[in-house]
């Protein structure tokens, strides 16, 4: 079951600083621990960094979601941009084609509970996360 | 655009981080030190995140370059106020932050860089004896 989510569009470096804000108040409204809230944020921080830089900018939608047992919360952030050719690549550790750490993909899904990635060479790249309360 | 302020202590340059920093207030406070460092000839830098609730690899990528650049510099920068849930986080998204020193509060930081100095003198007094105790073979 998921509610109508909020949704920001990304395209500068301010909106992602919006979406860090907007994680934050839904992470502190379903009451995920503070350790919680701080990987999601930081993970949403990474992943609405690269729809911004990789995908050329999008949107992030950030909704609450209940499997029955828990409240959690589910992002989506959904670009249009080149895609991802090799995605075993994107998700190693240190690998970047942007000059970061490489990081931001490998590090977000360790951050988070569930982790889906959809990408499409010339279509764009659509990511899922999602954090469940313990 | 936002900016971080720069403080000028004794011999410190304290920045003290209060915002959620866009990515390009991170690039201008990395200029605006490393301008500061040169202008003040501090040998101290001390960043004080205790503010911050999330440092992402970006942010983390920022302070490693600003305590390079410090290096470069002759200042040491020691980072200061990180909370437990952001080590935990930093350490779980994979950045150890490499060749930056840490302290707990910025009067902890204050005592590090202080020790360090003191430390750093004393090695080079060291090296000023031994100078002086070598014969002056050219002396005639």
């Amino acid at each position: 079951m998921s509610e109508a989510g909020q949704r920001l569009e990304v395209t500068s470096d301010q909106d992602v600083v919006r979406v860090r804000q907007l994680v934050r108040t839904v992470a502190v409204a379903v009451k995920l621990s503070l350790v919680d809230q701080t990987k999601l944020v930081t993970a949403a921080s990474e992943l609405a960094r690269n729809t911004l830089v990789y995908g050329g900018g999008g949107s992030v939608e950030v909704a609450t979601v209940n499997n029955g047992r828990r409240q959690g919360i589910r992002i989506v952030f959904a670009d249009q941009g080149p895609g991802i050719a090799d995605l075993g690549l994107a998700l190693t550790d240190g690998y970047t084609t942007g000059g970061g750490l490489g990081l931001g993909l490998s590090g977000a899904r360790r951050l988070v509970d569930e982790f889906d990635i959809a990408t499409e060479v010339g279509q764009g790249t659509t990511i899922t996360v999602t954090k469940w309360c313990r | 655009m936002e900016r971080v302020p720069v403080l000028k202590i004794g011999d410190i340059l304290l920045v003290s981080i209060q915002i959620d920093m866009e990515d390009q207030v991170a690039l201008q406070l990395q200029e605006d030190l490393a301008d500061r460092i040169v202008a003040t000839g501090c040998h101290g830098v001390i960043i004080d995140i205790s503010a911050l609730d999330i440092v992402d690899s970006f942010v983390g990528r920022t302070l490693a370059t600003i305590a390079s650049i410090s290096r470069v510099l002759d200042a040491e920068t020691v980072v200061v106020g990180m909370r437990p849930a952001v080590a935990i986080t930093l350490v779980e998204l994979g950045l150890s932050l490499p060749g930056i020193r840490t302290a707990l509060n910025v009067e902890l930081g204050m005592d590090l860089l202080a020790r360090n100095r003191a430390e750093e003198y004393d090695d080079r007094d060291d090296e000023d004896e031994d100078e002086a105790e070598t014969p002056a073979v050219n002396a005639s």
